[in-house]
């Protein structure tokens, strides 16, 4: 099946001439969300309904930067936030259309308050 | 106390004893299934929210136990699942007329308790049963490592290829030095992609640093996301639930495939394991697992392989732990990777019930290189143990995701890949390596061989591969632009494969025509004997055609090489001798047509002089003829001792069996017996003629010794002695008179 890449190319424009004349970016061999929504629903139709949800996660993120990614993975381990950037993270993902992740983050502050993993 | 018995130091000095064997401590956590600590299951569910997990109010909750409570049960089939019994579940899962799915909904409401209570009552053959049934794929597969002490590129791309080459469809690489980790990474990509299309790699470094590799392109798939089973210990490898569920996204938010690893007895180690037992803890990661969306794990005695194996039924639970992955839906790699004993039979008996069973993947690093290039540690399968492996395959009739390769075709490939690295540094301007250093990493078994390297170079390429911005797309224009086409393709495949995202399903590889093999596209379809995986036709000449195996066609080519066709002339039916010091001794049918050289790889010829010239020692005149019609060598030797004047008589096979006849014996007495042909020198030909002499002469002879040895003879010749005496069977000619013999240079 032809799939679309993050930057809207077509995956049967992914080749190697593309590539040689320098039209081939990172974005052009990034997965999109619709993709992944896609695959959400065979992961669902799999038995599988995390992994679902994961690809849900992960179609909120698609469009963040590697940058923002490892940030944002810095922040959710032990330790390394307050309840108070917590609370701003989930309001900023909210901003930016990944509210399961927000709703991830939100759950997170609760427990890391619980179990003494605030900074 | 006084010094054992000879016996027991004996059994002291025995490899397995340089094994620790723990005493079952259930408090430090040195128990396998049912630590007096483990909860009884329970569930409580109220208003559709989880208010009590295996005996813990909500209020109670660990990290682990919130996390699974929120995101990991089917509370819709909680109730029905956790109401079974235990024994009853445990045979359902067993049974081969219980479908996979069923299996799947039911586990999927078991809190970790309840599931870790049901697959402690399976046995050996019974987990092995239910793996069979329960793995995602249908299709077995492996996955090796691909390491070196120097993180040496040339020879890493190689061994990748290497790898390839023998099946492998992931490769995981690590460094011994972090900075080196995109070197390593390049070199393994561009290797793998010269051995196979759609090979998985992967680069084993801390988290983060792991994530950059995937985000860059350089490796296709992670699996260094740690869970652990206690919240301490999880909290001291620097994560939680949530930062780790999130990371699980992150990979899929780039099209990256991810599993996570766990595995029994790394609590204890850590001396975090809060008295549970190993199954229990395991149970809440591979639970864990499955709640934040990982599509499978990797367990089952990683590093800790050894904790669980110092104890009771250690080994047991580490398959068990497989099979539980099995059970939550997910991909299972399934350990059998740090070498757990030094015993090789129990090293062995760990892996062989995973090999038999079939899994997603057999090993969750076979060392594909040499035990002390691995920089994970020596795996419980290495370099020096794929022939055995293929071996065990062949025997069994399993697909254990290896194949056979030629040794052409290993030199091949090695070669190609080595000029592919070396090209892309080249363009790159990463490193230049010399004639010699290439020619040296396409002939090495291992670093060792490579002398003295530049190591330095390395830590400057992976230096520049970083900080240069370079991706996956420019190794694709690099590899095309120095004439590395194919691989190119296959390197941009992987890439465009990102794009797809098919291959983040369950279990997913590709095979070498791109397609994906999955819980999705290739789901295990296992109902009993007759149904699921077997070897396909293509698939069995693989397995079978090991590049050891020789035909009768094979050694006729080998002995035909050795033929000595003028060495002996033919002069007509041999008569009985009168002479009393005369011996006659009698080749068998094939002696001297087709077979030229024994099994000990002595020319016949040879054999058969020192057999006259110990004759001659002793007074005796040998005289030599052919026995047609029948290749027994007891019988031969007879009819020759019939012949001979002295009524002593010499048989002699092709092979290089021989004994020593009397005439008035029955055909299966004799006088002595050679009969360990690989064995039998030229000093003992020599020392048969002279005992037979003295048979003669009516002299005492000194019986000669079998040589026996500690070796496996039978294994080693067994097949050759089939093709020999097919070989013989075909020159026997039935009813046909001995012919006199001479033999050139012997009057």
């Amino acid at each position: 099946m032809t799939r679309t890449a993050f930057s809207g190319l077509s995956s049967d424009a992914i080749t190697i001439d593309a590539a040689r004349s320098g039209d081939l970016g990172p974005d052009d061999v990034r997965i999109s969300a619709d993709t992944l929504a896609e695959q959400a629903t065979v992961a669902e139709c799999h038995e599988n309904p995390q992994l679902a949800e994961n690809f849900r996660r992960a179609a909120e993120l698609v469009g963040f930067t590697d940058e923002e990614l490892m940030r944002l993975y810095e922040t959710l381990r032990p330790r390394r936030a307050t309840a108070e950037e917590l609370r701003s993270l989930a309001a900023s993902l909210t901003e930016r259309g990944a509210v399961r992740n927000a709703a991830l983050v939100r759950e997170a502050a609760a427990v890391y308050a619980r179990r003494g993993l605030l900074r | 106390m006084s010094r054992p018995v000879g016996r027991i130091r004996f059994m002291d000095a025995q490899r397995v004893n340089l094994d620790g064997f723990a005493v079952p401590d259930a408090a430090l956590g040195l128990i396998a299934f049912d630590s007096p600590a483990d909860p009884e299951p329970s569930l409580v569910i109220a208003d559709g929210r989880v208010v009590e997990l295996d005996g813990r109010p909500e209020a109670e909750f660990d990290t682990l136990d919130e996390f699974i409570a929120r995101h990991g049960l089917d509370l819709a089939v909680g109730d029905e699942a956790m109401a079974l019994d235990n024994v009853e579940f445990a045979r359902m899962v067993v049974d081969p007329s219980v479908a996979r799915a069923e299996i799947i909904r039911l586990s999927a409401g078991m809190t970790p308790a309840k599931l870790a209570k049901s697959l402690a009552m399976l046995r050996a053959p019974e987990l092995m049963m239910a793996m069979t049934k329960m793995r995602a794929r249908r299709t077995p597969s492996n996955q090796a490592h691909v390491t070196n002490r120097l993180d040496d590129p040339l020879l890493l791309a190689a061994d990748a290829a290497t790898a390839a080459a023998f099946g492998f469809r992931e490769l995981e690489s690590t460094v011994p030095v972090l900075a080196d980790a995109p070197s390593n990474a390049v070199a393994v990509t561009i290797g793998a992609a010269v051995g196979a299309a759609g090979v998985l790699v992967q680069c084993s470094v801390e988290e983060a640093a792991e994530l950059e590799l995937g985000l860059r392109g350089f490796v296709s798939y992670a699996e260094t996301i740690s869970l652990y089973g206690t919240d301490q210990v999880f909290l001291d490898g620097d994560d939680t639930p949530w930062s780790k569920a999130f990371l699980t996204s992150a990979y899929a938010s780039r099209g990256i495939k991810m599993r996570v690893t766990s595995g029994g007895g790394a609590e204890a180690l850590m001396g975090g394991a809060e008295g549970r037992s190993m199954f229990y803890l395991e149970s809440r990661c591979v639970a864990l697992a499955r709640a934040i969306g990982s599509q499978g794990v990797q367990n089952g005695g990683i590093d800790s392989a050894s904790v669980a194996g110092a104890v009771p039924r250690g080994v047991r639970s580490l398959t068990a732990e497989n099979l539980m992955v099995m059970m939550r839906n997910l991909e299972s790699c399934s350990g059998n990777d740090a070498l757990m004993s030094e015993s090789e039979m129990r090293r062995t008996a760990r892996t062989l019930p995973t090999l038999l069973a079939g899994s997603d993947f057999i090993c969750s690093g076979f060392g594909s290189i040499q035990r002390y290039d691995n920089m994970f540690g020596p795996s419980n399968m290495n370099a020096e143990d794929i022939d055995d492996f293929l071996a065990i395959q062949r025997d069994w009739g399993v697909d254990g995701g290896l194949r056979t390769a030629t040794a052409e075709n290993i030199g091949e490939l090695r070669r190609r890949a080595v000029a592919a690295v070396r090209a892309v540094y080249s363009w790159f301007g990463l490193a230049e390596f010399t004639d010699e250093h290439a020619e040296r990493a396409i002939d090495a078994a291992g670093s060792k061989d490579l002398g003295d390297t530049d190591t330095m170079a390395v830590l400057n390429a992976a230096r520049t591969i970083r900080d240069s911005g370079m991706t996956g797309i420019d190794i694709v224009t690099a590899l095309y632009e120095s004439g590395f086409q194919t691989e190119a393709e296959r390197v941009l495949d992987m890439l465009k494969a990102r794009v797809d995202g098919d291959h983040l399903h369950t279990a997913a590889i590709f095979d070498e025509q791109m397609n994906v093999l999955s819980l999705v596209t290739d789901p295990n379809d296992y109902r009993g004997p007759g149904t699921g995986y077997d070897l396909s036709g293509e698939r069995a000449v693989e397995i079978d055609a090991i590049r050891q195996q020789r035909s009768v066609a094979d050694l006729l080519d080998a002995q035909a090489g050795a033929a000595d066709s003028d060495a002996f002339t033919s002069s007509g039916t041999a008569a009985a001798g009168q002479d009393p010091r005369e011996v006659v001794i009698g080749l068998s049918p094939a002696a001297g047509r087709a077979i030229w050289t024994t099994l000990s790889g002595l020319p016949l010829t040879v054999a058969l002089q020192e057999i006259l010239a110990g004759l001659e020692e002793e007074g005796c005149l040998g005289r030599v003829v052919r026995i047609n019609d029948t290749i027994d060598v007891g019988r031969i030797g007879l009819i020759a001792a019939r012949l001979s004047g002295s009524g002593i008589g010499i048989g002699l096979q092709g092979k290089g069996t021989a004994l020593i006849h009397r005439r008035d014996l029955p055909p299966l007495a004799n006088l002595e017996l050679y009969s360990v042909a690989p064995n039998i020198t030229r000093e003992l030909y020599r020392l048969l003629g002279i005992n037979a002499a003295r048979h003669a002469l009516g002299a005492t002879p000194d019986p000669a010794r079998n040589p026996y040895s500690d070796e496996a003879i039978e294994a080693r010749y067994h097949t050759k002695v089939v093709s020999f005496v097919a070989i013989e069977r075909r020159c026997e000619q039935p009813g046909r008179a001995p012919e006199q013999l001479e033999l050139r240079g012997v009057s």
